[in-house]
């Protein structure tokens, strides 16, 4: 099922190795499908980079499109060689047990291991069984590792359910992480979601810390009552936070959003006109 | 100055310590696996450990602007229970292959068992097998035969002593160590192991061609300016520069650097893409922090009072 996908992953990778590295890799491949011991594999992973060096993969913009096609919301911005070999490394082997062989090399994984793990998640075998898992890597502290969960990996989107995705989210806030790459950011927001940001940026005030201005993508669409309130607040904010807190009041279902919003008029119409989105805020205040 | 501590067990250290670091000049720090005091029960309790040494602690250290490095290896007193080392040994090759995995180590003796002679061979033998430098603890107790001793079997397995660094050395050992081609650490290591006036000394008499100065910082009281405030004294004392710079940074980085996985290049300027993602350099501020401030002597005062 993942053959296309893997297929794409060999030529990015190829296009940016020499001949001994090529057949290095090749032979590491036809081991990972005839179901390798333990120990070959761990030294396969832990060769990776030394063989194959961790300059970018920067695949082209039409390897990208089949990518896109096959894995919608994938990323491969930020990976090196040795990530997209550790990935097609994994992602051929077979899948009886592959969950708790997953399991195990997360288990002592090195932080870039552990980063290559992660952004492969969408094309291993049996992806189901590895969620769990997959919460215990977004517990962890090291912001890079957590990110090749949240960022730019379609795996959350589809597999977590409403507990886990929100405190995802959440937690992303906490460590200083953007909101925008995570992929399905706006198909999965909630109410529930909604009102715990809510209640993070009365803590945020009252600590006199600045409150995130990207959660106001999150809050816009379920924003009523009083909710409207901490949006026209927030219109008194810097720069990036007004227009993310206009962007939120132009979501919200509550007419009274629209009379607030009518209060800076300018940005109303930035965002009539299509100028004002969240695509281009986070260009800009990334 | 630059410099690199070879010697350190950062996971005993705070964050004021690191800052500290950072701010006298040291931009590397090498953290050889050792037991915790006290010893493991199992080896589950190793493996977590080594886990931590290759991941979190790495990402620690570079929030610092710090790159971090370690030793692999299963230590002379743990080898003293069989069980839990034939545990650790399966371990071991697992480990010695993660990024920033500068040697195995620090292995050696400690009471000079019988055991502590097995694992210390076997793990010589690995670390020949997989072209991995070499880091060795001698004993406090009966020292010089110790050190001896540990390079005998070096020897005798096979190993090039230009890939082995013999540690916590002192004015009875260096001159054995020197003379076979060994590398020669010191401890900077507050009443039991060296202390900088005498390493002064040591450098003026031997000068420095061979020898690394570390802090051993750990658990215990120990010093992680040591290597710092080793060089200062140093240069006030009258060694030149080109030697304290050898001492306190060029050695280290030849000897661990034969591994392949350290370079100047990781601090100086970190091209990679993982390395980046784990390093913040000294220019680099993360989002929302304030810029690290130069206060350190204040740290601990009481006058500095708001905490924000
Ligand atoms: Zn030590």
């Amino acid at each position: 099922m993942n053959e296309p996908v893997r297929s794409i992953l060999r030529d990015c990778l190829r296009a940016r190795l020499d001949e001994a590295q090529k057949r290095w890799l090749d032979e590491q491949l036809a081991a990972m499908t005839a179901s390798p011991s333990d120990k070959s594999l761990h030294v396969a992973l832990g060769m990776a980079p030394r063989r194959l060096g961790k300059a970018p993969l920067a695949p082209d913009a039409e390897a990208l499109a089949r990518l896109a096609g096959q894995v919608p919301g994938w990323s491969l911005a930020g990976w090196s060689v040795a990530d997209a070999a550790r990935v097609l490394l994994l992602a051929s082997l077979p899948a009886e047990g592959f969950a708790e062989r997953f399991r195990d090399l997360c288990q002592t994984a090195d932080v870039a291991e552990s980063i290559a793990l992660y952004r492969g998640l969408p094309v291993y075998p049996n992806s189901d069984a590895l969620e769990r898992q997959v919460g215990e890597g977004l517990r962890g502290n090291v912001q890079a590792v957590f990110e090749a969960i949240a960022h730019g990996n379609p795996y959350a989107r589809q597999h977590f359910d409403a507990h886990r995705w929100t405190h995802m989210v959440l937690k992303a806030l906490f460590v200083g992480s953007r909101l925008s790459p995570i992929v399905g950011l706006d198909e999965r927001a909630n109410d529930e979601l909604a009102r715990i940001m809510i209640d993070f940026s009365h803590e945020r005030r009252a600590a006199g810390r600045p409150v995130p201005w990207e959660i106001w993508r999150c809050v816009g669409p379920f924003a009523r009552g009083s909710m409207i309130d901490d949006l026209a607040r927030a219109l008194d904010d810097g720069d990036c936070f007004r227009q993310a807190a206009a962007l939120g009041l132009a979501a919200s279902p509550d007419p009274a959003a629209a009379a607030v919003l009518d209060r800076v008029p300018e940005l109303r119409d930035a965002i009539a006109r299509g100028e004002l989105n969240w695509e281009a805020l986070s260009a800009r205040c990334a | 100055m630059m410099f690199i501590d070879p010697h350190a067990h950062m996971v005993s250290r705070t964050t004021d310590d690191y800052e500290a670091m950072a701010a006298a000049g040291v931009v590397a720090v090498i953290e050889p696996a050792f037991w915790l005091g006290q010893p493991r029960t199992n080896v589950g309790s190793y493996l977590d450990y080594l886990s931590t040494l290759v991941g979190f602690e790495r990402f620690r250290a570079g929030q610092f602007g710090i790159r971090h490095y370690c030793t692999i290896g299963l230590n002379s007193k743990e080898a003293n229970n069989e069980a839990l080392a034939e545990g650790v040994m399966e371990l071991i090759p697992r480990f010695a292959l993660k990024e920033g995995v500068v040697a195995i180590g620090e292995i050696g003796y400690d009471e000079q068992t019988a055991l502590e002679d097995k694992y210390f061979r076997l793990q010589l033998d690995l670390a020949k097998e997989l072209d991995l430098p070499v880091m060795i603890h001698t004993p406090h107790r009966d020292k010089k035969r110790g050190t001896s001793r540990s390079m005998d079997v070096c020897i005798e397995h096979g190993l090039d002593p230009a890939k082995v660094v013999i540690d916590h050395n002192n004015e009875e050992t260096v001159r054995e160590c020197l003379d076979r081609g060994f590398w020669a650490a010191f401890s900077i290591y507050p009443s039991t192991k060296m202390g900088n006036e005498r390493m002064v000394e040591i450098l003026r008499q031997y000068g420095a061609r061979q020898i690394i100065v570390d802090s051993a910082c750990d658990w215990g009281i120990s010093e992680p300016l040591g290597v710092a405030k080793t060089a200062r004294l140093a240069l006030q004392r009258g060694i030149p520069e080109e030697q304290v710079r050898l001492a306190c940074y060029q050695n280290a980085l030849d000897a661990y650097g034969q591994s392949g996985q350290m370079k100047e290049a990781d601090w100086l300027n970190p091209v990679d893409i993982d390395q980046r993602a784990l390093y913040e350099g000294n220019s680099i501020l993360r989002g929302g922090r304030e810029p690290r401030v130069e206060k350190l002597a204040n740290r601990r005062s009481m006058d500095d009072l708001i905490i924000k």
